[in-house]
């Protein structure tokens, strides 16, 4: 289960992400489900303000996003990071080169008490692609800069039109903890 | 196999999207699919309301169902190959989920990969598209019989009664037209076209 650090804010992560999105109208809300994302997934299915579903791939995730936002409606898409292992050809193909401001969470996985060899390689790939495509992105650790980066970065994306990836890591969300 | 979809007329890609089109009264959006679905798009003539696809195989219905949801007074039609569709098939299943009313699915079925080489497709031998599409939840699936049964089927769907898919089976021609390769314009226009964008 997730669970929130302890840093001195009095609202636990996921309600800060939920609260930074609807802040900037994003309403649009697809995911391919990660433990640790849980609570987030439930408040904004719970949340009126958003819609909100699953798509079966990452890929599909972002091409629904990509085509709400041309059509005048803000997207975001939740995955963990074998999620985001699956993204290469949509971002290289679709995302960055129409420049489509998509926002996309990553649930880290695969560092900081990883249990499942699979998932730690697969982590592995996450930054070398950001980085071979100059995707902005940032790997959220601190509670207290949260709101700030999330914030910020989202609207960076909306006035510059290129996408943003935050990275939650588990020193921010708990993880996903190993029961031994 | 005796499939009844292979008794079905062989149409041509390119004459049935000319029919699509010349059909499309409100401004409707369409998506056409990676290679062939958006050259013989392009080649009917470049309604501002039109977005090509240069890459991204499988993701035409995708991209159109977020086009439908952000605009659902706004009927929206997906041009897609057969195996771009087979590409991506969980998406008719969060289609059939949502069941936008003003989404249409247009699967060209030649059989083949045509623009790769025209190597087999599952749909020449042994997939049945609309049984398929039927199966993830899509009621308002089913196969055009002829270009007239086409026609008739794109107007039932436009009603807005949707979501409805509609497969039709082509000869292995390519794509006639050349899109402009430009996908930041191709985007800035269909922005503008479907008025997202000043
Ligand atoms: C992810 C991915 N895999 C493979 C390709 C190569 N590719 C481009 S178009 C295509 C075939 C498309 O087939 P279909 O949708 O049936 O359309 P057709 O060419 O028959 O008109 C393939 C395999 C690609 N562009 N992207």
């Amino acid at each position: 289960m997730s669970q929130t650090t302890a840093a001195p804010a009095d609202k636990p992560w996921h309600e800060i992400v939920l609260a930074t999105l609807k802040a900037n109208d994003v309403k649009l809300i697809v995911y391919v489900p990660d433990r640790v994302l849980t609570r987030l997934i439930a408040a904004l299915h719970a949340d009126a303000f958003f819609t909100v579903f699953a798509a079966t791939r990452e890929e599909e995730a972002i091409g629904v996003i990509s085509g709400a936002y041309m059509a005048g409606l803000r997207g975001a898409v939740l995955m963990q990071t074998s999620g985001f292992a699956t993204l290469p050809n949509a971002l290289a193909s679709l995302v960055a080169p129409s420049q489509i401001p998509a926002l996309l969470f990553v649930s880290e996985r695969g560092t900081l008490g990883e249990f499942n060899l699979g998932q730690a390689l697969v982590a592995k790939t996450m930054r070398p692609v950001l980085d071979a495509l100059a995707i902005e992105n940032h790997t959220i650790t601190r509670h207290d800069e949260l709101a700030f980066i999330v914030d910020r970065s989202i609207k960076q994306a909306y006035a510059t039109q290129a996408p943003v990836v935050f990275i939650l890591s588990p020193l921010l969300t708990g993880g996903k903890v190993f029961a031994a | 196999m005796s499939n009844a979809f292979h008794n079905l007329k062989v149409m041509s890609r390119l004459d049935l999207t000319r029919r699509a089109v010349a059909l499309l009264k409100h401004d409707e959006a369409v998506i056409g699919g990676i290679g062939n679905a958006n050259f013989d798009l392009w080649e009917t003539g470049q309604r501002p309301q039109n977005f090509y696809m240069l890459g991204s195989m499988g993701l035409t219905i995708p991209i159109a169902l977020g086009v439908a949801i952000a605009q659902p007074k706004r009927h929206v039609v997906a041009l897609e190959g057969d195996g771009s569709l087979l590409m991506q098939l969980g998406c008719l299943t969060t289609v059939a989920m949502q069941a936008p009313k003003n989404l249409t699915m247009v699967v060209w079925d030649n059989g083949i990969y045509q623009i790769t080489g025209s190597q087999p497709t599952a749909s020449k031998s042994t997939a049945d598209i609309v049984a398929i599409a039927r199966g993830a939840g899509i009621a308002n699936s089913a196969w055009a019989a002829d270009e007239d049964e086409f026609e008739k089927l794109m107007v039932r769907a436009l009603d807005g009664g949707g979501p409805s898919l509609i497969a039709a089976r082509i000869d292995g021609e390519p794509g006639v037209g050349k899109t402009e390769r430009d996908p930041v314009a191709i985007r800035a226009s269909f922005m503008r076209g479907i008025a997202a964008k000043k």
